[in-house]
């Protein structure tokens, strides 16, 4: 159990499983149980491995590279797993946290002294601004939301090179104060991580203990039904978007923090994928209603640990796309097997 | 009764006639641009550079009326060209290289249809992540190299014309498989079960049709295309990389839904795919010649996109408005009327 | 016919008046509901019921017609201002979120927040859902996601659902369906509950012995009118029948008797648990035999079973002496058995291809000339059938959608027969359609009959079984109740099997 260890603003791994039990309160659901105890045993395992393999895993500097990289996913992936949980997508969000990074980083060559906080606020709210085009696009002029943001994914990145002219933001454009919250601070613990780990807990928060997030439930659910019980689905359909468009905004600026660069043709090119990915191994099902945040932690946990076993041990980094696709394909099949045996029939109209 | 059927006509054939109006603003916003545009050679030459978006976006066509979506078909592209530069790389003869290229297209395809009827998924969720698999493959097979050393008759398929015409190869090979997919679409019980399917797939199995069937071929033909576009582009190229045609799959569903195309099946026409084509090849040319970043270009695209589902959406519900509304005043004639119009 | 004027507790209306485009489906219905009362509504299919209950609910508003509720006339505009009201409608099919908890389906929307933050207070509603639960004598976990609880598990969630908010009307469309004897007992208890607390509960069911079972007032209704409104000791149920069915109860048009040929279908002890159980029944060349029974009583599944499209656990179908099992569709059509859904704008017909297209679906295969679409050929056999079927259409090439009912019904028909069925399966094959066509439609199964097919009618509506059956089996909750001669069926007797109030399972068997 080494993985739990270097985590010390995070939950315990025992205290983790005990909140997922939580999450929906479910008794005899053996198989989603069984897979979230499967992603646990599955990281640690891997980690295990590697880590004999390869003497560069278990080293402090790898394993705040490893956490870092899983701030990064987790923020994106929570607000995705809200978008999935009403039974849609949100594709654009690489080129959300792309356009936002870029924005920021020309921003910050000619303002180096803006204030942290002023920073991350803009990356959300451009962030913000892009999610609310999706969410209109989707909740109201009833274009389906692959497509919708497959839309504007392409019209994102466009306006990221648009708008850098093809330049990249250099490292002397970052300013010092920007690059710490990626450093280690107080407590050996990076700013970023700690956001990224307060972040993933008010999406928690508001998922489980909030009507709002409960309402996001029972469209993914049953639509119908949600509408028959006043359930304002335009609404809330429209919050997902906003909420992952925002996240996906403030990532760009951690995204500029961590790396110290943005290319305008790699920052957050196919992240979408690895935000889906993360939230469907995470056990949230793709046709909605069930899942959340806990489970999507674990799906970034695998992932960046599966990408970071990569790196270390000397596989070529280019096999984590095709990782990430088994990784989607095996999990919707999984949810669908789930789904089909634990529901009588009939008792789901979609 | 005559004004009616001319209404009719012009309901029915507007979203084409809209199209042909496009691609006339578009040839002359590209004449424009650069004096050369217009030569007969340049605008010949010009094709060649979408003949692979008009391959796929021939069986795409096949695949959005029947009421799914291949988001895969660009990364079947690239891993069929990565194979197949593999394949040639190692000595492999072409005339054992291309047949294999195409099954491996047809077989990742079949797999697209297989996984979406076996998991009871919606195609789109299965394409997502076939659409990382298989371009991810393409990566760990070829790694971030170009696979070349085709030899000379293979290559630069767009620098060869038909003897003492200005007309392009891949244009020529293009305008068969239109040709082709036309007759398959609205001239064969094939493409008249795509039609039923996609408009009530219910209503088919309680017909007897082996749906599941058909969709597993409708996706293993979208695949079948894809890597004929591989091979094409290949040989434009004189190389093959595992990014290739990277996001392409996005000009090919505009082109589609462009082409008036119902996102949600049912509805769509080869012509009007293959008049959408030249809209989106002839902008995306013109933009070329005005220097326009490719990525720049498919902002235009993306908004494309969008407006094209946005457009005929926002009417239809406008025109349901009108219809209930018409309903409400008791007159169900006018109701019916008003849905012949919609149509 | 009671009616009290003078109390202002309670719900009425007055006028309530409900159509979808056609003739009203609810005309100018006067009722009251009293406080602690169990009210039954009953009538034939079709009768208006659901919808009234629907029109209360908010689901539907009405046409005209207004909804009192202790004296003030109310706009029940939406289910969560019924609600609001007091009014709870428990629907037929449970719609709840499957991926939900018990305790969370019933606390949608209003779940018990913190008084500082709104944040849910999970124990206290999961120990609110328990005792809600408890209340209502039902053993669930409220901890479990509903789509793991069978149907009769789903609809106490939604009594409970009703019972938080406070409701006052209860209004059940056909709670016992799918239920089996002991989950009716318990239910009935819970009404029995609900009454005691002084709720109105309203109870629309076509058993009748339940319904008197059960009842203190009933309400016949039949096309979409109030017959009226008796105490429930005032009337036997040879009279609710009566009421029922209304018209003068006198013999059906003599049709020439046709001798029979040998048996085409064979059903024995035909089984699917939850939806029919040991139905056996065979028809054969040259006859036509009619399948009566109220909504939900198995006909459709069974006929579903057969087609291919739904698979059963164990009995024997024979066509033509030869054992099937058909797996689709697919295989029953090329084997000779057709069904004609009842659903005709889903499993029917696709609208927006053409008269031609649609008819030919069921036999493209055959229009295929190497794979090309033979046009012609299409076009000369869907113009025979429009012909021979006397459809009213423009022409073969019009979209169907544009047809009227009766028409699009001939569609239907014309579709499965150009796949030259011996036995032809035909679900409701009348319902909203005009009489003119229905007369139309009455001939051409007679006629196919006469030319030697066996056809199995499923009907609700008894002037047509009386008219086209030589035999009638009736179904009740998933089994047969019995079956009767041309000479023994009449619409009471039909009726009387068909709720149960007559001679139960197996009675008689014809031949």
């Amino acid at each position: 159990m080494r993985t739990g260890d270097p985590q010390a603003p995070g939950p315990s791994a025992e205290t983790l499983v005990r909140a997922m039990a939580g999450t929906i309160p479910t008794r005899g659901r053996g198989a989603a149980r069984f897979r979230d105890v499967g992603l646990l045993l599955a990281v640690v395992l891997l980690a295990a491995v590697t880590a004999v393999r390869s003497p560069h895993f278990a080293t402090a500097a790898n394993l705040q590279r490893i956490m870092l990289d899983i701030s990064l996913l987790l923020i994106v992936a929570t607000g995705q797993t809200m978008v999935v949980l009403t039974r849609n997508i949100d594709l654009s969000v690489g080129s959300v946290l792309g356009l936002s990074g870029i924005a920021v980083g020309f921003l910050l060559k000619d303002h180096p002294a803006m204030p942290v906080t002023g920073i991350l606020l803009l990356g959300t709210g451009l962030g913000l601004i892009l999610g609310a085009v999706n969410g209109a696009l989707v909740a109201w002029g009833r274009v389906p939301a692959v497509i919708a943001t497959l839309g504007t994914l392409t019209v994102y990145r466009g306006l990221v090179f648009i708008h850098s002219g093809g330049q990249q933001v250099n490292p002397q454009d970052i300013p010092l104060q920007l690059v710490a919250i990626a450093r280690p601070g107080a407590l050996g613990v990076p700013v970023m991580v700690v956001m990224a780990f307060v972040i993933a807990a008010l999406g928690w928060l508001l998922l489980r203990y909030t009507r709002t997030g409960r309402a996001m439930y029972a469209i993914g659910s049953n639509p119908d039904a949600a509408r028959m019980r006043g359930v304002q689905a335009g609404r809330i359909v429209f919050l997902t978007y906003l909420i992952s468009g925002a996240l996906a905004g403030l990532a760009g600026v951690l995204y500029a923090a961590r790396f110290a660069t943005v290319n305008p043709a790699s920052a957050g090119v196919a992240f979408e994928l690895q935000a889906v990915a993360a939230t469907v191994i995470g056990g949230t099902s793709i046709l909605g209603g069930r899942g959340g945040v806990p489970g999507t932690f674990l799906g970034a946990l695998l992932l960046g640990t599966i990408a970071n076993a990569l790196a270390v041990s000397g596989v070529s980094g280019f096999w984590q796309r095709a990782i990430e696709g088994a990784i989607i394909l095996a999990a919707v099949a999984v949810d669908s097997l789930i789904r089909q045996h634990s529901f009588k029939e009939g008792a789901r109209r979609v | 009764m005559s004004r009616e059927r001319l209404r009719e006509l012009a309901v029915q054939s507007g979203p084409e006639l809209l199209l042909v109006a496009l691609f006339a603003a578009s040839l002359a916003f590209s004449a424009w641009l650069s004096p050369y545009f217009l030569r007969v050679t340049t605008l010949f030459d010009m094709t060649s550079q979408f003949m692979e978006l008009g391959l796929m976006a021939l069986a795409m066509t096949l695949v959005i009326i029947m009421g799914q979506i291949d988001l895969s078909v660009a990364s079947i592209l690239a891993l069929v060209g990565v194979v197949f530069g593999l394949l040639s790389e190692n000595g492999v003869s072409l005339a054992l290289a291309i047949p294999a290229a195409l099954a491996l297209a047809a077989v990742l395809g079949m797999i697209n249809g297989w996984l979406a009827v076996a998991f009871r998924l919606p195609a789109l969720v299965v394409t997502l992540g076939t659409m990382a698999l298989y371009r991810g493959i393409g990566q760990i097979l070829l790694g971030d190299r170009s696979a070349y050393g085709f030899p000379a008759w293979f290559v630069s398929i767009d620098f060869r014309y038909i003897p003492g015409t200005p007309v392009p190869l891949p244009l020529v090979i293009f305008a068969a498989f239109a040709v082709g997919f036309f007759l398959l679409l609205h001239r064969t019980t094939f493409g008249r079960l795509v039609y039923a399917v996609g408009n009530n797939a219910e209503a088919c199995r309680f017909s007897g049709i082996a749906v599941d069937r058909l969709q597993v071929a409708v996706f293993t033909l979208s695949g079948l295309m894809s890597g004929m576009a591989g091979l094409m582009m290949t040989s434009r190229f004189a190389s093959a990389r595992w990014d290739m045609a990277s996001g392409l799959e996005l000009d090919v569903i505009t082109t589609v839904v462009l082409g008036g195309t119902s996102i949600f099946g049912g509805r769509g026409t080869i012509t009007g795919t293959v008049l959408a084509l030249f809209v989106i090849g002839t902008l995306r040319y013109g933009m070329g010649l005005a220097n326009v970043l490719p990525q720049n270009q498919s902002v235009v695209i993306g908004l494309l996109l969008i407006l094209a589902i946005l457009g005929p959406e926002t009417g239809r519900a406008w025109q349901a408005r009108r219809r209930r509304a018409a309903v409400r005043k008791g007159g169900e004639l006018q109701a019916s009327k008003a849905e012949v119009s919609a149509r | 016919m009671a009616h009290d004027g003078r109390t202002t507790e309670g719900l009425r209306t007055r006028g309530l008046t409900k159509s979808f485009g056609g003739p009203p489906v609810v005309r100018d219905v006067d009722i009251d509901l009293r406080p602690a009362e169990v009210h039954a509504i009953v009538g034939e299919n079709g009768a208006g019921k659901s919808t009234l209950l629907k029109l209360l609910a908010g689901v539907h508003q009405p046409d005209a017609g207004e909804v009192i509720v202790d004296g003030n006339a109310v706009a029940v505009t939406s289910p969560t201002v019924a609600r609001s009201l007091g009014i709870s409608l428990i629907f037929q099919e449970p719609t709840l979120f499957p991926d939900l908890t018990v305790a969370e389906n019933i606390f949608m929307g209003r779940h018990p927040v913190t008084a500082r933050l709104p944040m849910v207070r999970w124990r206290t509603m999961l120990s609110r859902a328990a005792a809600l639960m408890e209340s209502i004598g039902a053993r669930i976990d409220p901890a479990r996601p509903v789509g793991e609880l069978s149907v009769a598990e789903q609809q106490l969630v939604e009594i409970a659902t009703a019972l938080s908010h406070r409701a006052r009307f209860v209004l059940m469309d056909e709670p016992t369906a799918s239920l089996t004897p002991r989950e009716v007992d318990r239910l009935f208890a819970i009404i029995r509950d609900l009454k005691a607390r002084g709720a109105s509960v309203v109870f629309v069911n076509h058993r009748l012995e339940e319904v008197f079972a059960i009842a203190d007032r009933i309400t016949v209704m039949r096309d979409g009118a109030k017959v009226g409104t008796w105490a429930a000791g005032e009337l036997s149920r040879d009279e609710v029948v009566k009421r029922m069915v209304g018209r003068e109860l006198g013999r059906s048009p003599e049709r020439p008797h046709v001798q029979p040929g040998e048996v085409a279908l064979e059903v024995e002890d035909l089984t699917a648990p939850g939806r029919f159980r040991g139905v056996s029944l065979s028809v054969r060349r040259g006859e036509i035999v009619a399948m009566a029974g109220l909504v939900g009583a198995g006909r459709t599944e069974v006929a579903r079973a057969l087609f291919g499209i739904d698979s059963f656990e164990r009995g024997t179908v024979k066509l033509n002496g030869q054992a099937v099992r058909f797996r689709s569709p697919r295989e029953a059509l090329r084997a000779g058995l057709a069904y004609l859904p009842e659903d005709r704008q889903h499993q029917g017909l696709i609208q927006a291809l053409t008269v031609a297209q649609n008819m030919t679906l069921t036999i493209l295969g055959e229009l295929s000339r190497g794979g090309w679409l033979d046009r012609r050929r299409e076009q000369e056999l869907a113009r025979r059938q429009v012909e021979r079927l006397q459809v009213k259409t423009p022409s073969v090439n019009s979209a169907v959608q544009n047809l009227s009912g009766g028409n699009q019904q001939k569609v239907l028909v014309g579709k499965f027969l150009i796949a030259r069925p011996k036995v032809l399966i035909l679900d409701e094959p009348t319902r909203g359609v005009d009489v003119g066509a229905k007369a139309e439609i009455h001939r051409l199964i007679v006629d196919l009959a006469a030319q030697g097919m066996a056809v199995l009618v499923i009907s609700s509506d008894l002037p047509e079984v009386l008219a086209l059956a030589d035999r009638v089996i009736v179904m009740r909750a998933g089994q047969v109740a019995g079956e009767l001669s041309r000479d023994e069926a009449t619409e009471e007797s039909i009726m009387r099997l068909a709720v149960g109030t007559g001679p139960t399972a197996g009675g008689r068997k014809a031949l």
